[in-house]
């Protein structure tokens, strides 16, 4: 038994930090989150040609470097203490894992190296208007081609996509026309620039993270995996566990962020007086931060035992993920809560950097299912 | 990161697991469930298993070998108590000087008081109880009021100390006393060891919200130890006492995640039965509680990697000194089990205000319910805790005094 990061794993901790200190520093953060497209092109190259990043847990058959989830884990920590804009996450964890769960092996050959160079940006399209994170959200059908070359055409809405407007291949989860529930759902590859595809960027709150409208009219579509027709039901599963895994990699991110608001906490609570003495010394400011330690602590020891179950790919995946991504959830948006409430005044202006992490806490809260959604899956898959 | 067994983690569980098959019979039915304690008359019961576990050699098990014990890993010590918990077997009525105590005198005993004290803690055939809290004195100890005078080559003890866990049957005490009342309040203190069974020692059961009596109040009227029954310097105790806390707070609820879930299921099979099982709310409180629990066996992993490893406090085979952090798993685990007991009575209903039997017995969720609220006060409060988290984790600055 052995609950700890390895010294390898310790150390690319320390380089994606000292790269994120370089690249992304709270200004750089400002900037980009002021741009439609919300990243740096440049840092993004970087990070797949240099550092390798986009590649980390690819299967080296396809382009990877063939690490873990634990790595993963690593790297996502950073971003999230950094606020990194960038198409990452949509790219690495939701559209990688994806093609990885639902591809064959043509598809992973042909997708995957161009996600893992970071030459492809990439994103899972599954939400819809409805903003339902389950099977029943998606509604958008899949028409197979007059032809039966084995193309499909998408039409219909897909909301609250990451990074939508700016990924050069988009992973559309649809159905089989007439199919309910978990039934006859499978994904598809969809060219960013595909004709009738009309991407819209969405104003967010959070402006660290950005999302898309994605109208589909007739869009030209190729089914990733096999055929639903004659593999019923196989595409819920490939989609279900995408979503696990990115829910482990949500909460990595999460108790990064969550850990920087208690350390700019921390420190404001040392150094700012008031009453003749540091407000750190009141026990009122005090037991405020001690809570929000012992919350930031529980949520990594979920976060870190969810990647390793992902890791694993063991049973226990899809109870931890949910189990985590409640927790860490709660625990992110209570910490970045607290952190302007202790920050007081200068907390709740636009220049202190309290807003930009309360509100990533709460995009992320929101994400893939708030903490009620997901304490209900785990009631449903721990048996209750 | 790996949570699976190694070889030879594995050799020793199954080692335990074999044990505790043999030798937990239905002879000590009356005991599980966390029962017996609270009862005197399975007290003796309790101490043939406390023996028995001394005999195989199980009291000690993070003991270093030079004193008798197993010097096992903090990995061991998690697979013990982890396997001690999954087979429900009784609480340890030895945890004072084996958990406490025992380690204390390693750290801080003299060759002689090791020699005398440890071998029957490790045969449980001598039994210890704690006197830290006094009325007067409990979150802020240092300003306990019990008087210890020496006189000759003994001390004379005289004061009143109160939350004193099986004080009614121990036979010894480690007693925290004020030796030089003209010192600041932490330097007048000593650590003395008192045997219970003189007639300057009285105990006086605390009848608790429960209806039973594990905490006692103990009163010394010209109570009597020997001089050399001081761990630590004379009026050098407080650090001595700190550290029997942290062994308190740190590696003691290690087994007991094992436990807590066993109740949650329990809870939820109580959910079943009465029909709510179903109610969007409770399957949130449910659910909510379930995450709680495991997350609680996650950070103890985590917490036993980081003592054990490289470069970490402890070394495999010494006790180590249990870090300010363990604090962190005392609120944690004693915040959960409390709402436990809440969400439990809120699934029971009426049915939750009743029982059945003779006498005040009530059932193990309504023990839960009323015992967990002594469970954020005991070996140091909840907000006693987060004061420790704070400026000893944290780093933030002491209130002023």
């Amino acid at each position: 038994m052995n609950f700890a990061f390895s010294e390898e794993q310790e150390e690319l901790r320390r380089s994606v930090r000292r790269f994120l200190e370089g690249k992304s520093p709270i200004p750089e953060v400002r900037r980009l989150m002021e741009t439609t497209d919300g990243y740096d092109e440049a840092v993004w190259a970087q990070m797949g040609k240099e550092l390798g990043l986009q590649s980390l847990h690819v299967p080296e058959a396809y382009g990877g470097q063939g690490y873990s989830f634990v790595e993963l884990v690593v790297v996502l920590e950073e971003m999230g203490r950094a606020l990194l804009c960038a198409p990452y996450y949509a790219s690495v964890c939701l559209a990688a894992n994806a093609i990885m769960n639902a591809g064959t092996e043509e598809e992973k050959q042909a997708l995957l190296p161009g996600i893992a160079s970071g030459d492809t940006i990439a994103t899972l399209a599954f939400t819809e208007p409805n903003g339902r994170w389950d099977a029943s959200g998606i509604t958008m059908e899949a028409v197979p081609g007059p032809d039966g070359s084995g193309g499909y055409t998408l039409s219909g809405t897909k909301m609250f996509v990451l990074d939508g407007h700016t990924a050069g291949l988009v992973v559309v989860a649809a159905r089989r026309g007439g199919s309910e529930g978990t039934d006859g759902i499978s994904f598809f590859a969809v060219d960013g620039g595909a004709e009738g595809l009309t991407r819209t960027p969405l104003p967010t709150m959070d402006q660290t993270r950005k999302q898309a409208k994605l109208e589909f009219s007739g869009v030209s579509a190729k089914l990733l995996g096999p055929d639903p027709e004659n593999t019923e039901g196989t595409g819920w599963a490939a989609l279900s566990k995408t979503l696990d895994q990115a829910a482990v990699c949500l909460c990595a991110e999460m108790v990064g962020g969550a850990q920087r608001v208690l350390d700019m906490s921390v420190e404001y609570a040392k150094v700012r007086i008031q009453f003749g003495r540091p407000i750190g010394s009141f026990q009122a400011i005090k037991h405020k931060c001690a809570d929000m330690l012992l919350e930031v602590e529980s949520a990594k020891s979920a976060a870190y035992y969810a990647g390793w179950a992902a890791a694993e790919d063991n049973d226990e995946l899809p109870v931890v993920a949910s189990l985590a991504k409640a927790y860490c959830s709660d625990a992110y948006f209570h910490a970045a809560a607290e952190n302007i409430q202790i920050h007081g005044g200068i907390g709740f202006t636009w220049e202190h950097d309290a807003h930009l992490y309360f509100k990533r806490a709460k995009s992320s809260e929101i994400l893939l299912g708030d903490a009620t959604y997901h304490r209900e899956l785990l009631a449903q898959r721990i048996g209750i | 990161m790996d949570f699976r067994d190694t070889p030879e983690e594995a050799a020793f569980r199954d080692e335990v697991r074999t044990w505790l098959a043999a030798n937990l019979t239905s002879e000590f039915a009356p005991l599980t469930h966390g029962r017996g304690v609270d009862r005197d008359e399975h007290w003796d019961l309790a101490v043939r298993w406390e023996r028995k576990l001394g005999e195989a050699g199980w009291i000690g098990l993070s003991w270093p070998r030079e004193y008798g014990g197993r010097g096992a890993s903090f990995a061991e010590q998690v697979i013990f108590s982890t396997e001690y918990a999954r087979a429900d077997a009784p609480v340890r009525i030895g945890f004072f000087g084996e958990g406490l105590l025992g380690p204390t005198l390693v750290a801080y005993g003299t060759e002689d008081q090791k020699r005398r004290f440890l071998p029957p803690i490790l045969s449980a055939t001598e039994l210890w109880c704690q006197g830290y809290s006094e009325p007067n004195a409990g979150s802020d100890l240092a300003s306990v009021q019990t008087r210890g005078v020496l006189d000759g080559d003994e001390w004379v003890i005289n004061g009143q100390k109160v939350w004193t866990t099986f004080a009614h049957h121990a036979d010894w005490c480690f007693v925290v006393t004020r030796t030089d009342p003209a010192a600041p309040a932490h330097a007048g203190i000593s650590y003395l060891l008192v045997p219970m069974d003189q007639p300057g020692v009285t105990v006086r059961p605390l009848r608790q919200p429960t209806g039973t009596s594990e905490f006692n109040e103990v009163f010394f009227d010209d109570a009597r130890t020997p001089a050399d029954m001081v761990v630590g310097e004379v009026n050098g105790g407080w650090k001595v006492a700190m550290a029997t806390l942290g062994f308190e707070r740190g590696t003691a609820f290690l087994g007991q995640q094992i436990s807590f879930e066993r109740e949650l299921w329990q809870l939820v099979e109580v959910a079943r039965k009465l029909g709510v099982a179903d109610d969007p709310l409770v399957r949130q409180r449910l659910a909510q509680a379930y995450a709680g629990v495991k997350i609680m066996g996650y950070s103890g992993m985590r917490m036993v990697t980081a003592l054990a490893g490289p470069g970490a406090r402890g070394v495999p085979g010494e006790i180590g000194v249990v870090g300010p952090e363990a604090s962190i798993g005392k609120l944690y685990w004693s915040t959960w089990h409390r709402n436990l007991g809440e969400l439990a009575m809120d699934i029971l209903g009426p049915a939750g205000q009743v029982y059945s039997g003779d006498g005040y017995q009530l059932d193990e969720l309504q023990r839960t319910f009323l015992f967990s609220r002594a469970e954020t006060i005991y070996a140091g409060s909840s907000e006693i805790q987060k004061n420790i988290i704070g400026e000893r984790v944290l780093g933030l600055p002491r209130e002023p005094r």
